[in-house]
């Protein structure tokens, strides 16, 4: 038994989901080898042979594999996955694109965001907003599952020191093609890698009003979320927005305001340890997931929360 | 251009689903039904495309069970021109439902196949995937934006780090995010124009596909359960539970 981590990656660095993957293929028992495709991934290779317990490392350096287009990345995949009985990523926008579309060129069924391992055939995932946890056996020969992040912890970046092997293999579809990217620029922390957790909600009213958040963000170190409603108003673009089809989260404190709490939105953060909700509303929804309630304006709470932190 | 725009038929999004308490499976005993949001989204930006004179035909597909017509019914009263139903009461896996509207691109030829990105039943995120791998197609998930070119598409793409650009060649696979467009209310006039507009029904048998199962649902159980907390007077209090009760905060 062999397990095939797509590894995710960005700039040159080996993204924190890969680690959680990688604990997601040590539950299952197997050896585990970690696929980096990319163009000059050289550097991330060698960051994921320091991975513990990663066995083997294949790179397939090409430009073909800029930004893992799905096409291409899909190609290679399911290539090399024949060798594998189970092939895993994170369900991270890009192992989500990329994953399911090997599998159907396997002919396998996919399993999407697994939350925990069982056995190496069956595997829990949440189904309906997280209303309903699936315990889902795989009849297909080869498993091939993305992994909620949130649900492993990851494994220590240090302390592998796995072979490196190319893969020669190139896949040009030439049916896509990467123009750019927008990308918001932050110092705070990554939305699913943070500790801590601020979110705004519709209470919100406006993006700069998101400002309040931000100074209360940055006295506990913390990011900055939205929920839809916020999103889709404006206020603060898509990346920022937490559930059930935005980011899924689970931070050690995550403090909600000005959000009601949409089946949608709890979907995304009812795993956080802590949860904090600040709202007007004293019978909105996010009031019955919430650790600690404050039923008060926003505007006057925000404020007191900065300067009493 | 001629678009398949594909409509899953699933809970209504309000409605809190919860496991049947033999944990067999989920409890859609009269839980209302509607078409899948996503879906939504991929007829509204058909329609639109269709009103600019891009495209020539939208046809709307659904797979299910007999009353997936209404959410076919649906597509067609926000201006979807024709339907097919692929009616099966094989609870379908995304692979499954790929081949069967492989089998339909065979038949139609369409340039652009929409679909929602997912369905809040399953939240599989795979069928659009799946598809532009069995179809060869070219595939844009999560799109929030869809810029028509001559034989080709630019794609804004809803990524994690923000929005990306691609462009994809035709024929192609989009899948819709959130914000592709705002999907308009059908009108009463076409809601009965609709009823008028075919729908042809098929089967997966007919169109050569087993939908045999490949997972097996062993259990459905409710999340561990999360009661809600207390309510603290004050931001004063507030700091101070997390502080000395939670130790979230230093």
């Amino acid at each position: 038994m062999t397990s095939l981590v797509l590894a995710e990656h960005e700039k040159g660095a080996l993204k924190g989901a890969t680690l959680a993957t990688i604990a997601a293929a040590k539950a299952l028992g197997a050896d585990i080898h970690v696929l980096v495709a990319g163009a000059d991934c050289a550097a991330v290779a060698q960051a994921a042979a320091k991975v513990a317990g990663v066995a083997k490392v294949l790179v397939a350096d090409n430009a073909a594999y800029d930004h893992q287009l799905a096409e291409n990345t899909a190609l290679l995949l399911a290539e090399l996955a024949k060798n594998y009985t189970h092939v895993l990523a994170p369900a991270t926008t890009t192992g989500k694109n990329v994953l399911p579309r090997a599998a159907a060129l396997l002919d396998v069924q996919a399993i999407s965001e697994i939350s925990a391992v069982i056995s190496a055939d069956t595997f829990e995932r949440p189904i309906y907003a997280g209303n309903i946890i699936a315990t889902v056996q795989s009849l297909d020969a080869i498993k091939m599952l993305t992994v909620r992040t949130t649900a492993f912890d990851p494994v220590p970046a240090e302390g592998g020191s796995a072979s490196i092997e190319n893969v020669a293999a190139v896949h040009q579809s030439g049916l896509a093609e990467y123009k750019g990217e927008e990308v918001a620029k932050s110092d705070r922390p990554e939305l699913t890698a943070a500790k801590v957790i601020v979110s705004g909600g519709r209470g919100m009213q406006n993006g700069e009003n998101f400002a309040l958040l931000y100074r209360v963000a940055d006295k506990l170190g913390a990011a900055v979320g939205a929920s839809r409603a916020a999103v889709d108003a404006g206020f603060v673009p898509n990346d920022m927005q937490v559930g059930q089809t935005g980011k899924i989260v689970a931070p050690d404190l995550y403090i909600a305001v000005g959000i009601s709490g949409a089946i949608q939105h709890l979907a995304g953060m009812k795993d956080s340890k802590v949860i904090v909700a600040i709202n007007k509303d004293a019978d909105a929804p996010i009031f019955q997931v919430a650790d600690y309630g404050l039923v008060a304006d926003l505007f006057k709470a925000l404020p007191e929360l900065e300067a009493a932190l | 251009m001629k678009i398949l725009v594909a409509v899953k038929r699933v809970a209504d999004y309000n409605v809190k689903v919860r496991p049947r308490s033999d944990h067999t499976g989920p409890d859609l005993a009269n839980v209302k039904m509607a078409i899948n949001p996503f879906c939504e989204i991929a007829v509204e930006e058909a329609v639109r495309l269709r009103e600019k004179g891009i495209a020539t035909e939208v046809v709307a597909v659904s797979l299910g069970p007999q009353a997936a017509q209404e959410q076919i019914r649906t597509a067609l009263a926000l201006g979807a021109d024709r339907g097919i139903l692929v009616q099966t009461d094989v609870a379908l896996e995304p692979l499954a439902i790929a081949k069967c509207l492989k089998a339909i691109c065979d038949k139609e030829k369409p340039d652009l196949v929409l679909l929602g990105k997912q369905a809040i039943d399953g939240d599989n995120n795979q069928t659009g995937q799946m598809l532009g791998a069995l179809t060869g197609y070219a595939q844009a998930t999560f799109a929030s934006r869809i810029t028509v070119a001559t034989g080709s598409l630019d794609v804004i793409r809803e990524v994690d780090a923000g929005l990306q650009t691609i462009a994809i060649k035709l024929p192609a696979i989009v899948t819709a995010d959130l914000r592709l467009n705002e999907p308009r209310y059908a009108s009463l006039p076409n809601i009965m124009k609709a009823k008028k507009k075919t729908i042809d029904t098929t089967t997966p048998d007919e169109l050569g596909v087993d939908v045999t199962p490949r997972t097996r649902l062993l259990k459905a159980t409710p999340p561990p359960d999360r009661k809600a907390g207390i309510k603290v007077e004050d931001v004063a209090q507030l700091v101070d539970k997390l502080k000395n009760e939670a130790k979230v905060i230093a």
